[in-house]
């Protein structure tokens, strides 16, 4: 047992919705007792206030030196897990068993004062991390460095920009040496460079051998950094596993080759997405010298000029490829009420070899009608397209057709000497 | 879940960075900055001598009036900030709780250890008082620390019930304050505990303020010591922070879905 970082049996939390509300103040809670006799006879009087599980059911283990990526939608549960995990609060029953020191970094510069210098907030942000004093002396300069916010080091951080703020926030939390770190979404912020810096101290991190529980939408960065990921879907475990696999699996639902909606609602909603080939066959593992149709059926209950059909191309690791619209043709939106059908074509020789998911959007004005993301999911084979005549393999997601010119090189100087 | 002397121990660190930003921003913030923990104790008691001390003329137990009021008022100020920051202390620092974990016990605690700086520094003036009215302590001063122990103890028992309350009931905001107002009028701020008849001293000594405020004074000004009231103070304290711990342990862990 003693390779096993964190044990959760049967974790579950449950929120209380409407209670919170209902007994605000102490006069309330008295009035509530005082009326208590007579509430039972009112229907429903008692179940008046709703609970949901947060979380439910979750068993499993996290081997030492694991790095885990945690997934899901909004509202799966995951920033509750990461919560019970940090002990930030506590389940409602089941339990964690923790094994390690453990560092969570559920926000970046959590405590920081506006009024107190960058100095001043170095220390109390690494003290209210877990860090000792001393430790914070001996990094100081590292940390002031890291962040790169030099002379401003003894100005109130209300005066710093909102990346420097997150730069030193993240500085002094590069600076935690626990055995078991939990990082939510904290790449969310700032801009890219920072967050390859954040994501290159992460990879330092897990390549170092600890334990990592990572929360992220980032997709590219969970496989990236991660070696297995947790799927959690409405507060249970969907899926657990290496994380290639369960990525795909949050990204395609279940790889699918075509998409149809559950249920008509009545509102501008998208109907169903296929592929097919320039024939109008259903098109199932498509070569890259194919023409790939998406044909997307939707509906307008009511009259809304300027609807705009959109797709996303997204690759196997949800980065967003390209994305295309209606109008990208000049082709109008019909204004309806109706339904109808919309194609496009990816042209041939577009897509490289691997695997793809389409998002689909809906919307007007800015508004969003619809947003399936992602619709469905499909492998494209190199087959014999003349972009794999010569080598098996090729890099990146698209291929772009680029003009060329190879010729014997223009010497600058002879030509003035002429 | 419920913290442990150990833990906080462990955190000791953090408690130090609390109180000192609490002190840090206090005194950026304000214009006067340190100078506040003086004026307020001094005015009260210009205020309490010219109406209780001259128009009522409240006894004194035979030290000058000044003396006595602000030799009250200093333990007194104490508490009253201690009690009211204590109280604000958890809901004030909900974004610090939501977002990581350490003994939750440390923010009441930093509550009520940061007007320690005040106190030091209006102590400073009531020595001046003292020299001024040419009062020289007799070796009762060396009793003067557990007094102050006391003080700070009975506000953090009352600390740990409402700041962990207030969490939930928004109201105790609201209460406070006017408990603190009743609380100063039951203790022996502007008169002498030897006003309140013999019958009913161990009744008032459930107030361990009485006790805090007349061991102050005895120390500093040679009045007589609270006595046996005392041991009754002692006891209330120590039912109160047994008690509190033991209710602010079994709210602990659900502070972050309260707020």
């Amino acid at each position: 047992m003693a390779d096993i970082a964190i044990r959760i049996r049967g974790l579950g939390k449950r929120y209380t919705i409407g209670a919170r509300e209902q007994y605000d103040t102490l006069r309330d809670r008295i009035a509530a007792a005082a009326s208590r006799p007579f509430r039972r006879m009112a229907p429903g009087g008692l179940g008046a206030s709703t609970t949901i599980w947060a979380l439910r059911d979750v068993t499993h283990d996290i081997r030492r030196g694991e790095v885990v990526g945690i997934i899901g939608g909004n509202g799966a549960g995951k920033s509750t897990l990461l919560k019970i995990l940090s002990r930030i609060t506590t389940p409602t029953e089941g339990e964690a068993e923790i094994h390690g020191r453990v560092g969570s970094l559920l926000e970046i510069g959590t405590g920081f004062h506006p009024d107190l210098t960058g100095r001043e907030n170095i220390f109390l942000n690494g003290a209210i991390l877990g860090m000792r004093k001393t430790e914070i002396q001996r990094k100081f300069d590292e940390i002031v460095d890291f962040a790169g916010v030099g002379e401003f080091i003894d100005t109130p951080v209300k005066h710093y920009s909102s990346g420097m703020y997150v730069r030193l926030g993240f500085a002094v939390a590069a600076q935690m040496e626990p055995e078991i770190l939990i990082v939510d979404e904290v790449l969310a912020v700032g801009d890219v460079h920072f967050q390859r810096k954040c994501l290159g101290k992460l990879d330092d991190v897990a390549r170092g051998g600890r334990t990592v529980l990572f929360v992220s939408h980032n997709m590219a960065a969970v496989q990236r950094l991660c070696t297995s990921a947790m799927l959690l879907e409405r507060g249970k475990l969907a899926r657990i596993g290496d994380v290639r696999t369960t990525v795909a699996a949050y990204l395609g639902g279940e790889a699918r080759g075509g998409f149809a909606a559950a249920a008509r609602t009545g509102e501008a909603q998208i109907l169903s997405a296929d592929l097919e080939d320039l024939d109008g066959r259903p098109l199932e593992t498509p070569s890259c010298s194919d023409p790939i149709v998406c044909r997307i059926g939707f509906a307008l209950p009511r009259r809304s000029p300027g609807t705009r059909v959109g797709i996303g191309v997204l690759g196997c690791d949800g980065t967003t490829v390209f994305t295309t619209n209606n109008a990208d043709a000049g082709t109008p939106c019909p204004s309806g009420p109706g339904e109808f059908d919309a194609c496009m074509t990816i042209p041939p020789n577009t897509l490289l070899a691997g695997d793809f998911h389409l998002a689909l959007c809906l919307w007007n004005a800015g508004a969003i009608l619809d947003l399936q993301e992602p619709a469905l999911s499909f492998s494209v084979e190199a087959g014999r397209s003349p972009l794999y005549a010569e080598r098996a393999t090729r890099k990146g997601y698209v291929h772009v057709d680029c003009a060329w010119s190879v010729a014997p090189r223009v010497d600058a100087s002879a030509v003035v000497l002429m | 879940m419920s913290f442990t002397l150990w833990e906080v121990w462990q955190a000791r660190e953090l408690l130090y960075f609390l109180v000192w930003r609490d002190v840090k921003v206090r005194y950026k913030q304000t214009a006067l900055g340190i100078g506040w923990s003086v004026l307020q104790p001094f005015l009260t008691m210009v205020v309490f001598t010219i109406f209780f001390g001259r128009l009522a003329r409240v006894p004194s137990d035979g030290v000058p009036y000044p003396v006595f009021s602000l030799a009250a008022l200093v333990p007194w100020t104490y508490f009253a900030t201690a009690a009211s920051n204590g109280s604000a202390s958890l809901v004030g620092n909900q974004h610090l709780v939501a977002k990581v974990y350490f003994p939750r016990v440390l923010v009441p605690l930093a509550a009520v250890l940061m007007p320690a700086v005040d106190l030091a520094v209006s102590f400073g003036m009531l020595i001046v008082l003292l020299a001024w009215y040419h009062v020289v302590p007799t070796p009762a001063i060396v009793a003067l620390p557990l007094y102050v122990v006391l003080g700070a103890l009975t506000a953090f028992a009352s600390t740990l019930w409402t700041s962990a309350l207030s969490v939930r009931y928004r109201d105790v905001r609201y209460v406070l304050p006017f408990v603190v107002q009743i609380w100063l009028f039951v203790s022996p701020v502007a008169y002498p505990a030897s006003m309140v008849p013999a019958q009913w001293r161990s009744v008032y000594a459930l107030n361990p303020m009485a006790t805090v405020i007349e061991g102050f004074r005895s120390s500093l000004l040679g009045t007589p010591a609270p006595g046996g009231i005392a041991m009754i103070a002692v006891a209330t304290v120590a039912a109160g922070l047994v008690a509190g711990v033991a209710y602010f342990r079994s709210v602990e862990g659900s502070i972050v879905d309260l707020a």
